[in-house]
């Protein structure tokens, strides 16, 4: 039990050094990269239930950053393997529920369900993917304060920041009573819910007492209840260019059937 | 302006749960002096610590900073005055880049953005960090930390550094740099201590705590050497100070 959440720990980590990483991506403004990546989500889940062939250029972004930002792709994708159970769940019952024949290929009839849940697991790739990245290529921290200074509330930003310090801290000591627990209990493998109970009351006990600590710190370095952060990003002419470009690029894919017109250009030559 | 920078005068507190963890105390510091607060486990030196910069306010008595008694009033500009360094570095870390921990105190205290930028990388840069200040500080060692705890006071510019335990959880290198760190500052130093032997290198004047009151002060040379004081206090000489084992063995 405490050595998964050790490998949880330090993949977290793992994707904190990413975002340590310099390429031209990292160096754009977070802003930039929050923006297009809202409208790139945006407009993948807006296309209609049964869309297909229309979502597979999208997957040019994903492919840009990856290739631009150097990332592992194999990493990415094995964190992506992790949630997709929940996305497959969400589709499997279309099958048997949407049985309206829409496609067939000689015999074989495909359903509308089949090609729904085929659509739901792209746009899951689609869009869980391009967060994933935004967060590999920009940082948490970062992407926190992008949020605030687009106007989302401070007090949201703020609290997102301090979850994110803190997790860590927190997953740490959660790790170091586990591992007294599993060195005292030998053959007992499971926890009993009596001393999960009581580990979980002291963890949130210890928590607290941090809380008062950390405030007792910001109160003495002048804190007046609000947090104040120094701006120290800037949106050039570089960022500017890369939103609008992109925008485009996601317009036309949103609005005219790409695959649709090369498709149509191919069939012509070979005609 | 007087000549005191910290004087403590019949300070007592009462907890809340009628714990008395100070009885009593007065001392006197001098604008650049270093001085020790020594004392066994719970002999009241971290209560004490939290009265510096008005945390606690006092059952009985007194504390003045500079030329400001500590009240209601002076509060903000006491905590300007006085930089507190805290045990453990990550309640002093809570921002998520070096850089805006760093920045936070300046940032309170209503500096201009460049002025800000300008403390935040004169005080890293004193203490050996520049490099790190875009760093998350969960990535970073014990020793670096500390450091950075350390830069966060300085950023403020305040004229009285109070630590807790500033060499605790250190390895013995971190350490060593740590104290010459200190010994480059000039601003008045207050540190709260179990280790003797970094006392006996970067202070002069050492007070000891016992059961909420003063004990000793005097010059830290003096105090060691008083083995039947310090075994009172349940302290030791320092390591030092004692006889070599292998040379002389007992």
């Amino acid at each position: 039990m405490s050595s998964r959440l050790e490998t949880a720990f330090y993949d977290l980590g793992r994707l904190d050094l990413l975002a340590e990483q310099d390429s031209p991506i990292h160096r754009l403004d977070p802003r930039a990269k929050l923006i297009t990546t809202l409208v790139f989500i945006v407009y993948v889940v807006s296309f209609d239930k049964y869309e297909i062939a229309r979502l597979l250029p999208f997957f040019l972004f994903p492919a840009f950053l990856i290739g631009m930002a150097d990332l592992p792709f194999g990493y990415l994708l094995r964190k992506m393997i992790i949630v997709s159970p929940f996305v497959l769940f969400i589709g499997i019952f279309n099958p048997f529920i949407d049985r309206q024949i829409l496609l067939s290929f000689g015999t074989l009839q495909v359903s509308g369900g089949w090609i729904s849940l085929v659509s739901i697991l792209l746009r899951f790739l689609l869009t869980v993917g391009a967060a994933l990245l935004l967060i590999a290529t920009t940082g948490f921290p970062a992407i926190c304060m992008a949020l605030e200074k687009l106007g989302a509330p401070r007090i949201f930003a703020v609290q997102l920041l301090m979850l994110y310090r803190y997790i860590f801290v927190l997953i740490e000591e959660a790790i170091r009573m586990l591992r007294a627990h599993t060195l005292r209990s030998f053959s007992t493998k499971k926890m009993r819910y009596q001393v999960f109970k009581q580990m979980l009351g002291n963890l949130l006990l210890r928590t607290i007492d941090r809380a008062q600590r950390i405030h007792l710190a910001m109160l003495s370095r002048a804190f007046t209840g609000e947090i104040k952060i120094a701006r120290r990003y800037n949106f050039s002419r570089q960022e500017i260019f890369y939103v609008f470009s992109l925008l485009l690029l996601f317009s036309c894919m949103r609005f005219f059937d790409i695959s649709g017109l090369l498709g149509n250009l191919l069939l012509e030559f070979s005609s | 302006m007087s000549h005191h920078i910290v004087e403590v005068r019949d300070l007592e507190f009462t907890y809340p749960d009628s714990t008395r963890a100070l009885q009593g105390l007065s001392f006197k510091i001098r604008h650049g002096e270093s001085v020790a607060i020594v004392g066994a486990n719970g002999a009241g030196k971290s209560t004490l610590l939290l009265h510096l910069n008005g945390y606690l306010t006092p059952t009985a008595g007194q504390v003045r900073i500079g030329d400001f008694p500590l009240t209601k009033e002076t509060l903000q500009e006491v905590r300007r005055t006085v930089g507190m360094v805290f045990q453990d570095p990550d309640d002093q870390l809570f921002m998520s880049t070096v850089y805006d921990d760093v920045a936070f105190g300046p940032l309170n205290l209503g500096f201009p953005l460049a002025e800000v930028a300008m403390r935040v990388l004169k005080a890293l840069e004193t203490v050996g960090m520049a490099h790190l200040k875009d760093r998350p500080p969960h990535r970073l060692s014990s020793g670096q930390k500390r450091r950075v705890a350390i830069a966060t006071v300085l950023s403020m510019s305040p004229d009285i550094l109070v630590m807790d335990e500033p060499s605790a959880g250190l390895d013995p290198r971190a350490r060593r740099q740590l104290i010459e760190l200190l010994k480059t500052f000039k601003h008045s130093k207050i540190i709260a201590t179990h280790d003797l032997d970094m006392v006996l290198d970067i202070c002069e004047r050492t007070i000891i705590i016992n059961n909420g009151k003063i004990e000793a002060d005097g010059p830290t040379v003096d105090i060691f050497q008083d083995e039947k004081l310090l075994d009172n206090c349940h302290l030791e000489k320092p390591l030092r100070l004692q006889s070599c084992p292998l040379c002389n063995p007992s």
